[in-house]
């Protein structure tokens, strides 16, 4: 059996009297493509911040690749392996698209601040590096032809290919991406879709997704786990999902 | 290398500046009065593109720019002055003082955000000008008086292009990307990966020192320094610079003080119309060019320094990438 790579127990966070997740509990194994659903207001962007280090869990444990990382920020979880895109999507909007993929390898760039100042030592060799990597991840994503491009000026569709790219920059282990599909039409999604699991081959890298486009996550993820209100509802395979009763009332409503 | 020929064409236009200006000072075609503006403009150049460096690259609102400079201002001229050391040194360690102070106010302020750090700089450049007033050791709120007249344009000018220059490759590094990240995006740059604090309290840091680099030029500029003169006001006056010019604009920058100084200068044999015509003139640029003049833009992205930039084919092959125009990204 392969390693769990993510570990979430007992996670909760409260916030006022609101409890937005409650008792979550998760694995990834290392390799697996997970999806995360559940219904408009149910926890599963707090559950991505939370794994994220944006939030820091009221209780409970986070590991990562069997390292305690609760409270830790977003830079350092970062710098551990873990990648992530926004729902509503945060892009450096001023800049190109080649320096937003640049940012993203911050973690990478051995120069110091003296070397930077006078352009000596590793800088050129960094640089250039880091110039190189940042055109090969962009030709991958249809981008290439865009890099001089103000990121905010790109359709949408290359708006989301770009968050991910600039996601995968920074070298992670596991990928999170929140909606990677919202606001796209049938044919970009199911591009998507062959991307998602083309990078997860090529890249051998594990990923969770939210999702709402169902074709989608039931067509690529290995399991699944539901949230409502907070609470974990329901994991298991897609077709187990489909037949779950209470996913379906979940979704579709139903008496109580 | 596109950048080191970018690096070695601006060194050329400065250094040619440089001998322009020098030869009309040395043939009296430029008088004394001219002669210290053209200095004070050299060092309002330092003080924007310093505080452009936390305002406009990193994004954080800081109203404390001439309590920096004070700090520069008071150190260097106690080691010219009462421990007779060369000046050189005193600009160095200046610096390293003005920025240990910057170093010092940024880690608990830089928590703080947009109007909240504003006010907070703002007070903090108060009480470094107020504890300056009440140390009798440098003259108190009477002055320092008996300073060496050290700075020459000479020095002014070369110390202004090493500033340039140090800021220019700072932005265009990593770490000047990280800062720039933060200013686009607090939440997403610290998702790739980026020490959000750290890299606040870094551009704070460095610009703080650099304006303790100005307030030494500026203090062996004249045989008195006045606490007073560095007051909030003071800050403003090169916070106007820096909007005027262009946030996040090196080029805006020098733009924006040359403006800024050159209209007062201009406008001096009018005293009486002076701060109005100067305020229509700031009312009409941000009504007519809100982003400044030079908003983000860089005189290396202008047609001229494309056109110098793609002679050479050969710099480009030599990188291993094709594609025109390939070191422009965030050049400056």
């Amino acid at each position: 059996m392969a390693e769990s790579i993510l570990k979430c127990s007992n996670v909760s966070i409260v916030f006022g009297g609101l409890t937005a997740v409650d008792d979550f509990n998760m694995y990834i194994n290392d390799g697996e493509l997970i999806g995360l659903i559940g219904p408009n207001g149910a926890g599963k962007t707090t559950a991505f911040n939370l794994l994220t280090g944006v939030y820091a869990p009221t209780s409970g444990k986070i590991e990562f690749c069997g390292e305690n990382v609760t409270g830790m920020k977003p830079s350092e979880i970062t710098a551990r392996g873990m990648a992530r895109t926004f729902q509503n999507i945060r892009l450096f909007s001023e800049l190109s698209v080649l320096d937003n993929v640049k940012i993203a390898f911050h973690k990478h760039i051995r120069y110091n601040l003296l070397e930077a100042a006078l352009r000596i030592g590793r800088y050129m060799e960094d640089e250039i590096r880091t110039d190189i990597e940042a055109h090969k991840l962009l030709k991958i994503f249809g981008l290439d032809e865009l890099a001089n491009e103000t990121a905010k000026n790109l359709p949408y569709g290359a708006q989301r290919r770009l968050e991910i790219a600039r996601a995968l920059a920074t070298g992670p282990k596991l990928l999170l991406l929140d909606e990677p599909a919202a606001g796209m039409n049938p044919q970009e999604t199911q591009d998507l879709m062959n991307l998602i699991a083309w990078l997860r081959k090529e890249f051998k890298i594990t990923i969770l997704l939210i999702e709402h486009d169902m074709s989608l996550v039931m067509g690529i993820c290995e399991r699944i786990y539901v949230l409502e209100y907070g609470k974990t509802i329901a994991m298991g395979g897609p077709a187990e999902i489909q037949r779950n009763p209470h996913v379906i009332r979940a979704y579709l409503g139903g008496d109580d | 290398m596109i950048e080191r020929r970018t690096d070695a064409l601006l060194a050329v236009v400065g250094l040619v500046l440089f001998a322009i200006i020098y030869g009309l000072i040395e043939a009296d075609v430029i008088g004394p009065f001219w002669k210290l503006n053209i200095i004070i403009i050299c060092i309002n150049v330092i003080m924007s593109v310093s505080l452009n460096l936390i305002n406009g690259y990193t994004g954080q609102f800081s109203l404390g720019h001439a309590g920096f400079m004070a700090v520069g201002a008071y150190v260097s001229v106690v080691l010219t002055a009462k421990l007779h050391l060369p000046f050189a040194v005193a600009i160095l360690v200046a610096a390293v003082a003005a920025g240990f102070v910057g170093f010092l106010i940024g880690i608990p302020t830089l928590r703080l955000n947009g109007d909240y750090l504003a006010i907070a700089t703002l007070g903090l450049c108060e009480i470094i000008r107020i504890v300056i007033m009440n140390i009798n050791y440098v003259g108190g709120a009477a002055g320092f008086t008996g300073i060496p007249h050290h700075t020459t344009f000479t020095w002014a000018f070369l110390v202004m292009l090493a500033t340039l220059f140090f800021v220019k490759n700072f932005v265009n590094s990593a770490h000047g990307r990280a800062c720039i990240a933060i200013r686009e995006n607090e939440i997403a740059a610290e998702a790739m990966g980026v020490k959000i604090v750290n890299y606040k309290v870094l551009a704070f840091t460095l610009g703080a020192a650099f304006a303790g680099v100005a307030g030494a030029l500026f203090a062996h500029s004249f045989y008195i320094l006045m606490p007073g003169t560095f007051s909030f006001l003071q800050s403003f006056n090169y916070l106007i610079m820096v909007v005027l010019g262009g946030l996040g604009s090196i080029t805006g920058s020098i733009a924006g003080a040359f403006v800024v100084t050159g209209i007062s200068a201009a406008l001096a044999g009018v005293p009486e119309f002076r701060m109005i015509i100067y305020s229509i003139i700031l009312i009409l640029l941000m009504f007519y060019r809100p982003q400044g003049l030079f908003g983000y833009v860089e005189i290396t992205n202008l047609p001229i320094f494309r056109y110098l930039k793609n002679m050479s084919p050969e710099a480009k092959r030599a990188m291993g990438i094709d594609g025109e125009d390939k070191g422009k990204g965030g050049e400056a």
